[in-house]
């Protein structure tokens, strides 16, 4: 597996952890400007922690779907292209903007991840990579709308949470449903647990059909 | 074809370019970079990425600043205006109850009574003021009504988590009693716990009372619902799982359903002593 230009696993704090280059965040440990990652804060750092095939070019065109604060999508921009960054609850958005503030190529969009039509007039087309941690019931019904934005080779990188979809059934009941509604669309190229770093998620790599 | 959100925006005009990102809308993308560029919107790629940054940035920051100074402050205010309306018409129904009686065949209490009154033709001027302050009463018990259900509609949006789990009228009593969500944040769950119960908790530090259990969660089911004997237990868990709730609420902003599992869970355990 390669990981995409910009993401390098470096000696920091003794141990070797993926870093990207780019301004702190969140207090993260810093070594020659390069910024540790934590698998264990953000869901796209386990998935590539853990080995799997992000299969995105170098400097990749990016739509993130539930950016939150801003963490994961920080390390995003700071080895992407155009990084579009999309949330839906104004506290975090708070925080994100301030990240954004010393990122030229991060762009948040306080936008509902369900209704695409309300970004579509700012997000670009053909993006390389639709990364998508959003916390809400019909997470595979989210990757589905957003599909329109992906080029014909891009990548879906989903963290699926069981929890999100129905916090009474086992997780190992819910994910065979998502990936099953997520293949109306998609390709499923590689799935994977995400223990030890975030439990009942599913990492799902896929491609569109 | 969609338009993209630059379409109708002049370069400059920094305030309407992000009105348009805020406000716009497209059925579908397309090549914005490209589009841009060849209507002259930008003269290269990187100059229409830097006024997106711009836009992007200035309609995040605009539309963060407006939800916020909305919500928790005009809930507030919503709760507190519920009451208000909902005691006054109770009052002023025991009042059109007692001259209602002197003044017709039937004889009532209450809103209901007063709703009923409102509807007749008066026939004397004094009829005419009764059933006008009937109306008055009636008129008043739908303002509250109507409040509740803005309130029931706008605590989800405000707390998340803290509405799944209190029921957004609670929620928003507790989010009025502490002065705001923030507020309510910084907390200690000991505090939420008897938020309400203030006359009590201030009878126990002066020393000749027992310490009150609960404040107004006990009006949550989960409190009232559960046996005497454990509803302290019962009130200590919901307390200790709403400042969790009000705690995300502020400072993160996302919704946790695992919160809600972990509360029912609690309180299956504490309820299921009753039967052992």
């Amino acid at each position: 597996m390669s990981l995409p230009a910009g993401i390098e696993r470096r000696e920091i704090d003794g141990r070797e952890r993926l870093a990207t280059r780019g301004t702190p965040v969140y207090g993260e440990p810093v070594e020659d400007g390069w910024r540790a990652w934590d698998p264990t804060r953000s869901k796209l750092g386990a998935m590539l922690e853990t080995g799997m095939d992000p299969g995105v070019p170098d400097e990749p065109t990016v739509l993130y779907l539930g950016a939150a604060s801003g963490t994961t999508v920080s390390h995003v921009a700071d080895f992407s292209g155009p990084t579009y960054a999309v949330e839906f609850a104004p506290r975090p958005v708070r925080d994100l903007v301030g990240v954004a503030e010393d990122r030229k190529n991060l762009f948040p969009l306080l936008k509902d991840a369900r209704k695409p039509e309300t970004y579509a007039h700012v997000v670009e087309r053909d993006v390389d990579a639709v990364i998508q941690d959003v916390a809400t019931r019909g997470q595979a019904d989210v990757a589905l709308r957003n599909r329109e934005f992906l080029a014909d080779e891009g990548r879906l990188l989903a963290a699926i949470k069981a929890r999100s979809e129905d916090v009474t059934r086992d997780p190992e009941d819910v994910f065979p449903d998502v990936l099953d509604r997520l293949s109306k669309g998609y390709e499923i190229l590689e799935t994977e647990r995400m223990e030890p770093y975030h439990e009942d998620h599913l990492a799902v790599v896929a491609r569109s059909r | 074809m969609s338009k993209g959100w630059f379409a109708d925006i002049d370069p400059d005009d920094r305030e309407g370019a992000a009105r348009a990102v805020r406000e716009g809308s497209a059925d579908a993308p397309e090549e914005w970079p490209a589009v841009a560029v060849e209507s002259g919107f930008a003269s290269d790629d990187e100059e229409y990425y830097e006024r997106l940054h711009e836009a992007t940035l200035g309609a995040a920051r605009a539309e963060v600043r407006e939800r916020e100074r909305a919500d928790d402050a005009q809930l507030v205010h919503a709760v507190r205006a519920m009451d208000d309306a909902d005691r006054v018409a109770n009052e002023l129904a025991e009042r059109v109850g007692e001259w209602g009686g002197s003044l017709f065949s039937e004889s009532g209490t209450g809103i209901e009574y007063a709703r009923g009154l409102a509807d007749r033709e008066a026939e004397t001027p004094v009829e005419e003021r009764a059933i006008a302050l009937a109306s008055r009463v009636s008129g008043l018990a739908n303002e509250a009504d109507a409040l509740r259900e803005f309130i029931e509609r706008a605590t989800p949006t405000i707390a998340p988590n803290l509405a799944a789990l209190a029921g957004p009228v609670l929620a928003a009593r507790l989010i009025a009693l502490a002065g705001g969500l923030g507020e309510l944040a910084k907390k200690p769950s000991g505090t939420l716990q008897v938020l309400g119960a203030e006359e009590a908790l201030f009878a126990h530090l002066r020393g000749h009372a027992p310490s009150p259990k609960h404040g107004i969660i006990y009006t949550h089911e989960y409190v009232h619902g559960t046996r005497p004997e454990d509803r302290g237990s019962a009130a200590r868990a919901l307390a200790g799982k709403l400042t969790i709730a009000a705690r995300v609420d502020h400072y993160a902003g996302d919704r946790r359903p695992e919160l809600d599992a972990e509360l029912d869970e609690r309180i299956a355990t504490i309820r299921a002593r009753e039967e052992s």
